[in-house]
């Protein structure tokens, strides 16, 4: 579905992503995860078409959509969500979420049905006549979720939708992204959070200074040498492997 | 649409039609002229400011291309007037689609973008002051010759049911506005560009086609304010005076809703009219304007419009 090839971009001397690659198998859900700054969300604006990228190249569902507009890429099917939420503020949440919704739908009937379907979907029908800028931030992800899910996508790109979220409300996110890929959206997703990844994604790539490091599954992963000094430092993988009690 | 609503709408309709019938004096219906023509530039400066978010300084640009397109036409080469004042259109609709697209493709936003149509606005003043075609700072002339067929009437409650017609016709613009997609991707782009990008909106489409309706509407208007009084010059036709007129209707009224321009240019034609009566004072009308406009912002950011639908929300009403 996405095949991302060497991808590079480049701010001043800084290479925030640094020859990437990347599949995403139809149907999937896969992980991109890294610690800060790793170059995650530059990464998903580069696939998605918010930054060129300086080289490399970005084929999705068979065609070459390196560096397109982004309204482009989402008429094609691959939407992705903000990490700082974006909501249409002084609009209703069925506003928010029709924007979505008319880029399949020519009729008002028809992209009002379709969103207030996808807004109950993800948990917020209750919501709909809620202007966008009183949600909390629990509300802000789901509605970020609807809107991109209302546009129909093939491909979704998830930035962070559960980052600031409580235990209570992770679950229900994540019972929300797993029912969305079974219904037929292959996720990529980026995420912080390391337990959230584990439960949901196949596939994980982990990212870090650009460079993707490792990939595999979330258990292999999760024991790989590399991504624990990633995260914790160098040197952190030989203490905790030499049974570093005293931590 | 409620059945109260539509009430109020069809009762609002009537007292407009019969209005001339009963104001006392050519002076009055005159003055009612000005108020729905300034409601009509108001809701073409709301389209492309209030609906899409696309605060212009120099919408007055429109309205001058607009008058001098048809004026032309008209005195220069003996166009009869109403087919004039098509072209008047496509003329505002090509400059607004040309100054869209400039500024949108160089992604001027905000107070920028308004810098820009402002400075667009004096080049085409300077432009006319001193083109031949457009005889420079003396302006032009339409030969008086008050029959219908020529747009010219002796009768201002003739001049009150075009105006009229004016305003119904771009009340249903932002009607639709509101309920379509188009108008939909206006907001969403008003509210957040990133956004609605992300959602499969060509933004710089949009915004340019925004800019060449408004445009459209506002070189309509041009023709209708050379027909009424035979002449533009270029002081008049893209002094900035108008272009803050258009902007102040709108704001005062309620910028993005479809009500706000009339609403405005109603509340602005009284006040205009009261401090005229009560002091000779040149310019006190403006001080008062912006007087009210700081007290809006201020206070009421949704302007009068909004102060209605808060009213009518707290009586448990929707739809306001």
């Amino acid at each position: 579905m996405l095949e991302v090839r060497g991808l590079t971009r480049a701010f001043g001397g800084l290479k925030a992503v640094d020859g990437v690659d990347l599949d995403v198998p139809e149907g999937a859900i896969v992980g991109l995860i890294g610690p800060n700054g790793a170059g995650k969300t530059t990464c998903f604006a580069a696939i998605a078409g918010f930054v060129k990228p300086d080289a490399g190249s970005v084929r999705f569902a068979g065609a070459d959509v390196t560096g397109r507009e982004p309204h482009v890429v989402a008429r094609a099917g691959m939407v992705r969500t903000f990490q700082i939420t974006q909501p249409f503020a002084r609009l209703s949440v069925r506003e928010n979420v029709m924007v979505g919704a008319w880029l399949r739908h020519a009729r008002r009937a028809e992209a009002e049905a379709a969103a207030e379907r996808v807004a109950r979907a993800v948990g917020m029908g209750a919501m709909l006549d809620m202007r966008a800028g009183d949600l909390t931030v629990a509300g802000r992800k789901r509605l970020e979720l609807a809107r991109a899910l209302a546009t129909a996508p093939r491909l979704l790109l998830l930035d962070e939708v559960m980052a600031g979220l409580n235990p209570t409300e992770v679950a229900e996110i994540v019972g929300v992204v797993r029912s969305i890929r079974d219904g037929g959206v292959t996720i990529l997703l980026i995420e912080h959070v390391m337990q959230a990844v584990v439960s949901l994604a196949e596939q994980v790539h982990v990212l870090n200074q650009g460079r993707i490091i490792a990939r595999g599954t979330p258990a292999a992963i999760a024991a790989d040498p590399a991504v624990v000094e990633a995260y914790l430092g160098h040197g952190a993988a030989a203490r905790l492997a030499g049974g570093g009690g005293g931590g | 649409m409620s059945a109260r609503a539509r009430l109020l709408l069809a009762l609002g309709a009537v007292a407009a039609l019969a209005l001339p019938l009963v104001l006392p004096s050519n002076y009055a219906v005159n003055v009612a002229v000005m108020i729905l023509f300034s409601a009509f530039l108001g809701q073409a400066w709301n389209i492309a400011g209030g609906f899409a978010g696309q605060t212009s300084f120099g919408h007055v640009v429109f309205f001058g291309t607009g008058a001098y397109a048809s004026t032309i036409l008209h005195a220069t080469w003996g166009w009869n007037p109403w087919l004039a004042w098509p072209m008047a259109a496509l003329a505002g609709g090509a400059v607004g689609l040309g100054i869209g697209a400039l500024a949108f493709r160089a992604g001027l936003r905000g107070s920028y973008f308004a810098l820009v149509t402002l400075a667009f606005a004096e080049v085409f003043r300077i432009l006319a002051n001193s083109a031949e075609f457009t005889r420079g700072g003396l302006g032009i002339l339409i030969k008086a010759d008050a029959r219908a067929a020529n747009f010219q009437f002796r009768d201002p409650a003739w001049f009150y049911y075009v105006a009229l017609a004016l305003v119904a016709a771009s009340l249903a613009i932002a009607w639709w506005l509101r309920r379509s997609r188009f108008g939909a991707q206006l907001a969403a782009i008003r509210e957040n560009e990133d956004a609605a990008r992300a959602l499969g909106i060509d933004v710089l489409r949009a915004k340019t086609l925004c800019m060449g309706i408004s445009g459209a509407m506002a070189g309509a208007g041009g023709t209708f304010y050379a027909q009424k009084y035979l002449y533009i010059d270029p002081t008049i036709a893209f002094g900035v005076e108008k272009s803050v007129e258009m902007l102040l209707v709108s704001m005062i009224g309620g910028a993005g809703t479809v009500f706000g321009p009339l609403v405005g240019a109603v509340a602005l034609g009284f006040v205009g009219e009261a401090t005229r009566a009560l002091t000779s004072a040149q310019g006190l009308g403006l001080v008062v304007y912006g007087i009210i406009l700081v007290a809006i912002v201020a206070r009421l950011p949704d302007g009068l419009i909004g102060l209605f639908a808060r009213r009518a929300a707290r009586r448990g009403g929707r739809d306001a």
